[in-house]
């Protein structure tokens, strides 16, 4: 039976548990060439840098090799062919599809279209599961437990789809989460109400420095200028959402920043060299937890 | 009824659907595909009712709804009921339930949905709430609430 990786809720606690323990066995191993002999399509329908260097990266470690695109410009997209032509073709050159896709709930389309297994690297607004699982893996292997920890989620709450998929994660491991935002870019209603079926405690506050010293994690986003109805009010909050080195004082020692990146200036640059910043090794940790999804999906390591 | 003047008249074989919303009369001609239906159909609109001020009714002779047809009808008519009729007499009624799971019916509301912009028929896990009906996309996850229904042709 095929499984694909279109969205968090696909994989149960187990599967998100066996995910990062593989991650853990290829961060320790990283030459397992499970792949040797496959063919994987990486698909991405709008550009993406990060992310599709960082399934390069997993695919190229893994001894598997590549086929794909990286903008529809040179594709028969351009020519006018249909999406579902497109994946079934595709599906007859490869053994894993890894797709980003501007439209939200294409990698589900995709995943019913092909027979191969669908890795979501991305649908619109939706979901980045890669992404979730990669943050799962950082907080785990710098807090040593998933469970009982105390999440700060900072920034755009309300349209960030990382914060969005890695609260419906979190909530399987008794999690503490603080919301912290602007008025317009709270955590909308239904992932409270998510929260609130789950009895999971939650905190909402406009302030960072209010509950930073109780955090295990602290979660930023972006707050961009373009969410704002009222630039005005962009303007007055702007400010307030931008994490400062003076602010970690008194945080506790086991603490650790986590962005999902690109960064433009919510954590300020005299944060990188604080040992509680962990963004940049997050990045890292995305390529073995990207090994680990690609090997599970093919059943090529247990 | 036998006494009062039927304003539609009685069909002695088929299907009766009563207490429709005048409004959603021609929606659930779509719905149930009845423009394709050859046989007679007649119905009634802005008749008076004491339960629901104005409503419709849809009399089709010699034709049977399956289940899953009726259930269409519960997102614009949630009251509806649906009589089976043979010869003059009410021989089965049944009222509309909201299915857990629809496809094809209504609309995505998130303009960003890959249904709106490729050939795919919608899919939606029904969420009920008390009497409010909320609809979560199968693919773009997505929340299309009652207000933003549209039904699709």
């Amino acid at each position: 039976m095929k499984k694909s990786l279109v969205s968090i809720n696909d994989f149960s606690k187990d599967e998100i548990r066996h995910i990062l323990e593989l991650a853990a066995d290829f961060e320790a191993e990283p030459a397992q060439r499970f792949l040797l002999g496959k063919v994987i399509a990486c698909l991405f329908f709008e550009p993406s840098t990060r992310t599709r260097l960082s399934f390069e990266s997993a695919i190229n470690r893994l001894g598997g090799r590549i086929i794909g695109f990286s903008d529809t410009n040179s594709t028969s997209t351009a020519k006018g062919e249909t999406f579902h032509d497109t994946i079934s073709t595709i599906s007859n050159y490869s053994d894993l599809i890894v797709m980003r896709h501007p439209l939200e709930g294409a990698a589900r389309y995709a995943s019913e279209i092909s027979r191969l297994p669908v890795v979501n690297a991305g649908d619109g607004a939706n979901q980045h599961p890669s992404q979730t699982l990669l943050d799962l893996y950082s907080i785990l292997k710098t807090q040593g437990s998933l469970d009982g920890i105390n999440i700060m989620m900072v920034g755009d709450l309300k349209y960030g789809r990382t914060v969005h998929s890695l609260l419906q994660a979190l909530s399987h491991f008794k999690t503490t989460f603080t919301f912290v935002s602007p008025k317009e870019l709270r955590i909308p209603d239904e992932y409270k109400q998510y929260l609130f079926d789950r009895g999971i405690p939650y905190t909402e506050t406009e302030a960072i420095e209010e509950h930073i010293d109780h955090a295990d994690i602290i979660y930023m986003t972006r707050v961009q200028r373009e969410r704002f109805i009222d630039p005005m009010e962009y303007e007055r909050v702007k400010n307030a959402y931008i994490l400062r080195n003076a602010m970690l004082a008194g945080t506790k020692e086991n603490t650790r920043i986590l962005h999902p990146l690109p960064r433009v200036n919510e954590i300020d640059t005299d944060v990188d060299s604080n040992p509680k910043a962990y963004y940049f090794q997050q990045t890292e940790n995305g390529v073995y937890v990207r090994m680990a999804i690609i090997s599970y999906l093919l059943n090529v390591k247990q | 009824m036998t006494d009062k003047q039927l304003k539609v008249k009685a069909i002695e074989n088929g299907t009766v659907i009563d207490h429709i919303p005048s409004e959603s009369l021609f929606k659930i001609i779509t719905i149930l595909d009845l423009d394709q239906v050859t046989a007679s159909i007649t119905f009634g609109t802005n008749l008076e009712s004491k339960r629901m001020g104005a409503k419709a009714i849809i009399k089709i002779d010699n034709h049977y709804l399956e289940d899953e047809q009726i259930n269409k009808i519960s997102f614009v008519a949630p009251l509806a009921h649906v009589n089976t009729i043979k010869n003059f007499e009410v021989v089965g009624k049944r009222n509309v339930e909201v299915p857990d799971r629809i496809a094809g019916i209504v609309k995505c509301a998130n303009p960003a949905c890959i249904t709106n912009h490729e050939k795919i028929r919608t899919k939606f896990d029904v969420m009920k709430k008390g009497d409010r009906i909320s609809l979560r996309c199968c693919y773009c996850e997505k929340i299309t609430t009652q207000d933003n229904m549209v039904i699709l042709k």
